[in-house]
Order: C-alpha cells, then sequence, then structure tokens
C-alpha cells in the first residue's frame, strides 16, 4: 500500500503534450560519458569557487570559537598559543605532522604581561545520549581546574543539557582541585575537590567530571614537564623582550 | 503527472498547498522532522532547500535538451549536489551557529526526493520560465510546511516562537515536542487533522455509512 | 572489540536510525504493512549501508583530505554507483533474490539513511572498523524499526480503528510511540 510514488519509477516517456521530441534518439555512449564529465567539471568548479570564497570566513570564525572558549575557561586571557604532542608523548611548540587531531593538543594562555596562565585542554566522552565534547583550563602548578566550558553536547533538552546551561553547575568548576569527586546534591562535605551533580541528570554531569579526570590524569605529566620548562624560559624571557606573537595560534 | 498541459498560474500555485510536497506527497520527511525543533532552523532549513530546488530546476531546465536520457538522473543529481555543496559552504560561511545546528541534514538535501522528483516530473519537460514558476511554488509549499511544523514544536516544546517568549512565565514546556517522537507526534496530527477536515467535506454530500452495513440518509453537519 | 561492540548497539538502539536520528522515513513511511516486504527491505538496506560505509572509509583515508568540499558529490556519486553494481549483481547472481526485491533497490538510492551513514561516519572521524559496526548496527536498528512498524500495521488492519484515522497519520502516531519506547535505551552505556 505505497501511497508514495517514487520519481525515478516513472516511465521514462514522460507525457504526452509535453515538450519533447515524438521518436527517440540513441546517445551513443561517447556522449553520455562526455556530458557527464562535462557537467561534473563545471560543478567542481563552481564548488571550488565558492569554497575559495567561503573559507577564510569559516576559518575565521572557527578560531574565534576556539579563542573564546579557552579565554573563558582560563578565566580570561590575552593571547593562547597552540603545544603538540610529539611521538615520544613529549609537549613541543611545533606539530609533528600535519594531521594532528585536536586532542593532541593543549592550549596555553597567557596574560598581557605574558606570563602564562594556564593550560586548556579538550577531552571528549560518551554522556548519556551521546558523545559529550569540552574544554577546561588547568593550572599544572595549583593542580586546579580553572573552569569548564561544553563545545558539544546532544543531552536531553531540559535535563541534561543542564550541564552547559546551568551556570550554578558550570560554575563549580572555577578553581575546583583535581581529581575532582562527583556528589549528589545533599551529601557534600565542603571539600575543595567536590562538585555537585544536577539532580535528574547524575550520568550528564557524571559524565562531564569523567571526562576531565581523564584528561587530568592522562595528561598531568607532560604537562607538568612543559610547564616547568617553559618556566625556565619564561625566566630568560625577562632579560631579553617577549618575541612579537601573533595573536592565537593555529585551531 | 498528467498528460494535460497547465497554466503558469496552475504551476505556481499547487505546489503551496494543495499538492504541498511535505503536507500531501509526503516527500522530504528526513529534514522536514528532524530539523523543526525550532522555527529558526525550520526557516533556514526551507530556504536552503528553496536555493537548491530553485536552481536545480532553472539548470536542469535550461540544458534539457543535452541531458540524454539514460544518464538524466545521474545528471539531476549531479546538479542538485553541486548546489548543495554550494548552500552548505554559503550557510558555513554566513551563519555558522545555524549551520551547526542543522548539521549532516543539509547535505541530506540531496536525497529529498522532492527536489529529484520536481526535475523528473517537471522541469525536464517544460521550458526554464515554468520550471522556475514550479519550484518556487513547491519551495514555498516546503517552507510553509516546515514552519508550521517547527512552530508547533517551538511553541509547545520551549514556549518561545523565533527566539520569542510566548507562551507566559507559568507554562511548562513540552520537552517531548523538541525530542524525536515530538517531530513523529506533530506530523501524525497534522496528518490526522487534515484526514477529519477531508471527511467533514464530504461527509455534508454524502450519506453516512454505518459500520455494520445500516446506511442512513444523514446527510449535513451534526 | 568491545569498543567496537558498543559502537554497534548503540547506532541500532540508542541512536536509533529511523526512530532517533530520522533517517530512512521514506522506506519506513512507505514499507507495506508486511512484515515480510519490511525484512527484505531492511536486508537489502544492511547490504547496502555496509558497503557504502566502507567505500566512505575509503574515500575519507585516500580521496577527500585534498578536497574536502567534494564530499557530498562524491558521496552520492559512488553511492548511486555502489547500488547500480548491486542491482546488475544480484541480477545475475541470483535471480529470485532480484525479483524478490524488486523496485526496493533502486529506492535505496534515495533513501537518506545510506548518505546519512556516510555523513555521521564521518562527522564522528570512525575508522575503517568503526564505521563498519557503526553501519552495521544502524542497518540492524533502522531494520528493527521497520519490522516492528510492519507488524503493528498487520495487527492494525484488522483491529477497529476508525477510516480516517487510518494511514499516515497513525503511522506517524506509532512512529512517534516507538520512538518513545526507543528513549529507553538511552543512558544503557552509561558508568
Amino acid at each position: 500500500m505505497t501511497e508514495q510514488k517514487l520519481p525515478m519509477a516513472e516511465s521514462p516517456q514522460g507525457g504526452v503534450g509535453t515538450a519533447g521530441p515524438p521518436v527517440e534518439v540513441e546517445a551513443s555512449s561517447f556522449r553520455l560519458v562526455g556530458t557527464l564529465t562535462v557537467a561534473g567539471a563545471l560543478a567542481g568548479l563552481a564548488i571550488v569557487l565558492v569554497f575559495q570564497w567561503a573559507r577564510p570566513q569559516i576559518e575565521a570564525y572557527q578560531a574565534r570559537v576556539l579563542a573564546e572558549a579557552v579565554t573563558e575557561v582560563l578565566g580570561g586571557a590575552a593571547r593562547y598559543q597552540t603545544v603538540f604532542m610529539d611521538e615520544d608523548g613529549v609537549y613541543k611548540d611545533q606539530p609533528v605532522a600535519d594531521t594532528a587531531t585536536i586532542e593532541e593538543r593543549i592550549y596555553v594562555g597567557y596574560d598581557e604581561a605574558e606570563n602564562p596562565v594556564g593550560v586548556a585542554v579538550v577531552g571528549a566522552k560518551a554522556g548519556f545520549q551521546d558523545v559529550i565534547r569540552l574544554i577546561f583550563g588547568y593550572d599544572p602548578d595549583a593542580r586546579e581546574v580553572m573552569g569548564m566550558k561544553v563545545l558539544e553536547s546532544r543531552e536531553t533538552p531540559g535535563l541534561g543539557d543542564k550541564i552547559e546551561k546551568d551556570s550554578t553547575f558550570v560554575n563549580q568548576f572555577v578553581r575546583v582541585a583535581t581529581l575532582i569527586q562527583a556528589v549528589k546534591k545533599g551529601r557534600e562535605r565542603g571539600l575543595d575537590e567536590e562538585v555537585v551533580m544536577i539532580t535528574g541528570a547524575t550520568i550528564s554531569s557524571k559524565a562531564v567530571i569523567e571526562i576531565i579526570n581523564m584528561r587530568v590524569e592522562e595528561l598531568e605529566d607532560p604537562i607538568g614537564t612543559y610547564w616547568n620548562s617553559m618556566g625556565a624560559s619564561v625566566a630568560e624571557q625577562e632579560e631579553t623582550p617577549p618575541p612579537t606573537t601573533v595573536g592565537g595560534g593555529a585551531p | 503527472m498528467s498528460p494535460r498541459v497547465t497554466t503558469p498560474q496552475h504551476d505556481l500555485l499547487r505546489g503551496i498547498w494543495r499538492e504541498n510536497p511535505v503536507l500531501v506527497q509526503l516527500l522530504g520527511l528526513c529534514p522536514a522532522l528532524a530539523v523543526t525543533n525550532t522555527v529558526e532552523n525550520s526557516l533556514a532549513m526551507g530556504l536552503a532547500t528553496f536555493f537548491v530546488l530553485l536552481g536545480s530546476s532553472i539548470l536542469v531546465s535550461a540544458f534539457k535538451n543535452l541531458i540524454p536520457k539514460q544518464v538524466r538522473i545521474s545528471a539531476y543529481i549531479l546538479v542538485i549536489a553541486t548546489f548543495v555543496t554550494i548552500a552548505d559552504l554559503v550557510l558555513n560561511a554566513v551563519v555558522p551557529e545555524i549551520h551547526k545546528a542543522l548539521g549532516a541534514f543539509i547535505a541530506l538535501i540531496v536525497v529529498n526526493c522532492m527536489i529529484l522528483g520536481r526535475q523528473e516530473a517537471f522541469a525536464s519537460k517544460n521550458p526554464v520560465g515554468r520550471a522556475i514558476l514550479d519550484a518556487v511554488g513547491t519551495g514555498i509549499g516546503f517552507i510553509i510546511a516546515l514552519t508550521m511544523i517547527g512552530g508547533f514544536r517551538e511553541v509547545l516544546g520551549y514556549g518561545t516562537f523565533l527566539g520569542y517568549p510566548v507562551m507566559g512565565a507559568s507554562f511548562e514546556p513540552w520537552i517531548i515536542m523538541i525530542l524525536p517522537a515530538g517531530g513523529f507526534f506533530t506530523m501524525g496530527f497534522i496528518l490526522l487533522f487534515f484526514a477529519w477536515w477531508e471527511e467533514r467535506k464530504t461527509e455534508r454530500v454524502q450519506p453516512r455509512r454505518w459500520m455494520h452495513g445500516v446506511t442512513s440518509e444523514v446527510g449535513g453537519a451534526d | 572489540m568491545g569498543e567496537l561492540f558498543l559502537i554497534l548497539i548503540s547506532a541500532m538502539l540508542v541512536n536509533n536510525f529511523t526512530l532517533v536520528l530520522f533517517l530512512g522515513l521514506c522506506p519506513f513511511m512507505g514499507v507495506s504493512g508486511k512484515v515480510s516486504t519490511a525484512l527484505r527491505m531492511g536486508g537489502a538496506n544492511i547490504f547496502v549501508l555496509t558497503i557504502t560505509s566502507m567505500a566512505a572509509s575509503l574515500l575519507n583515508a585516500y580521496v577527500l583530505p585534498y578536497a574536502p568540499y567534494l564530499r557530498v558529490i562524491s558521496f552520492i556519486v559512488v553511492i548511486a554507483s555502489l547500488v547500480q553494481i548491486v542491482e546488475t549483481v544480484i541480477r545475475k547472481v541470483s535471480p529470485t533474490l532480484f525479483r524478490e526485491l524488486g523496485i526496493f533497490l533502486p529506492l535505496i538510492t534515495t533513501n537518506c539513511a545510506i548518505l546519512g551513514l556516510a555523513i555521521f561516519q564521518t562527522n564522528k572521524g570512525y575508522d575503517f572498523m568503526e564505521g563498519l559496526f557503526f553501519a552495521l548496527g544502524g542497518g540492524l536498528g533502522l531494520t528493527l524499526a521497520l519490522v516492528l512498524m510492519a507488524s503493528i500495521r498487520e495487527q492494525t488492519e484488522v483491529t477497529d480503528i476508525p477510516a480516517m484515522a487510518r494511514g499516515m497519520g497513525l503511522v506517524l502516531i506509532l512512529a512517534g510511540s516507538l520512538s518513545l519506547a526507543f528513549m529507553g535505551f538511552a543512558g544503557m552505556f552509561s558508568s
């Protein structure tokens, strides 16, 4: 009882009385392939042109979103620099290969005086409905999370999406000690590392906390190494003028 | 399609309501239900699809004599895919937030049976002017249908219309309307409403039949 | 292996292609109220989905990094060609199967589930094996939804529904209820 007629299933003869030759001529294979090739080439050309026009705007937007997120989770930073992880698990200033995925980078934030403020890290894991992706700021000296921002989530509207929309929840991540302990509402003991989960959205809340803990455990040592090595070079730089840097590293 | 030659007005108007692609022909349901959780997204998807439909119809109609019959479907798909890619890039550059909300469904405009259907049934057999009218009519019908569904879902599911609160502070939103189930239910109820409306119209003229085979000449409204 | 299994079950139940992601609605609405047809349609879809997933993985790995804007065009061209090839192969290898599938094969090209799978797989960054399990899970979920809907519709043929309410309106309301039911699977894999 298919009510819907697929357009392709209609007879290729079309309707009588509409525009079209009364006698059908078989087109040669050459003409078939030729037509499609020409059409394909024109199509490709049109797309490339539009892409050239669109690309700078798309990249600018993405860089801006990232810069805003990094600044937000670091509690304010004048600029950030992207730092890449090489094969040995050591952070370096230059990417090893062009195809580094975003999880193998961190973003080091600097204030106006060129002092390093903290490190922004991206993490992702399955939440309640789908994968949650977030960025958080980390202070390697104090071993604290400085702030958290959800980048992508498809949690249940009205419940799970509170991990983004409930500012009480989000603000708990400003200056919380690692590793974070998730506690249910009413059971908190006032410890530095506690974050109270959202009632009715404990799974989503827990996922957020677990993402942060997972990334911290994974990366505290390499970050620590890089941070300390940077501390040395910052001290050196106080003697020499800081190099001029372009605002914002490569996304 | 009927072999009758149609008038320009007919070509323009039929797609808007009487042969509405979504509500009557039930084409393009995937985007119609997936991105209509807010009116803003519905309008964006409707306009993007409108652009693709119009562009494809113009090109297919303009080049209809150059496209060999055997490869016409592939040619149509190529044209449609090109416009979809362009629409995708433009949306991403100009309104990136909306582009993110619509997500993969912009690309899925390619397989919207409505567009391919109009190429096959009309644009490939009619001059460019008529093809434009047909595309505009169908496109407007699509936008109307999507906005209707989106309006329902946003008003009941968020309590807003285009972001403006319309239901008052004490309204507890029906979250289900934003969820996938809500999309199905909304469309289902709209179709049921239409069926009931049609039934009412025909009941006035025909004798009513009772279920057990007993007929009664009850004409007119209750 | 457990990770792959998780992807499969997630695509099949938690994020069911038809009832949650809104893919494959054309066959879903148009499938006759018969379970046997639904099974055959679902089977054909699973087959095309898995092949498409493999082709998409290859395209993503070797061709598209050079021209990311050609994604939509290359995917749809590949899908159309694959369906054509599958149709020809089945006709030669098993004419009975070809006759049984009938009109379904060409219909699959415009099934948004196939292109949707290729795009979702790309967006999630799945590699070859992950994509394959994703496609399998999605196909199984689609078949599950089709079969459930068909069996309910078979039932409604013999129940006392007013004539006015029969047809697509009813199918959509049933689909909504199924979608609600499938929401129960959410959170299945959270610790």
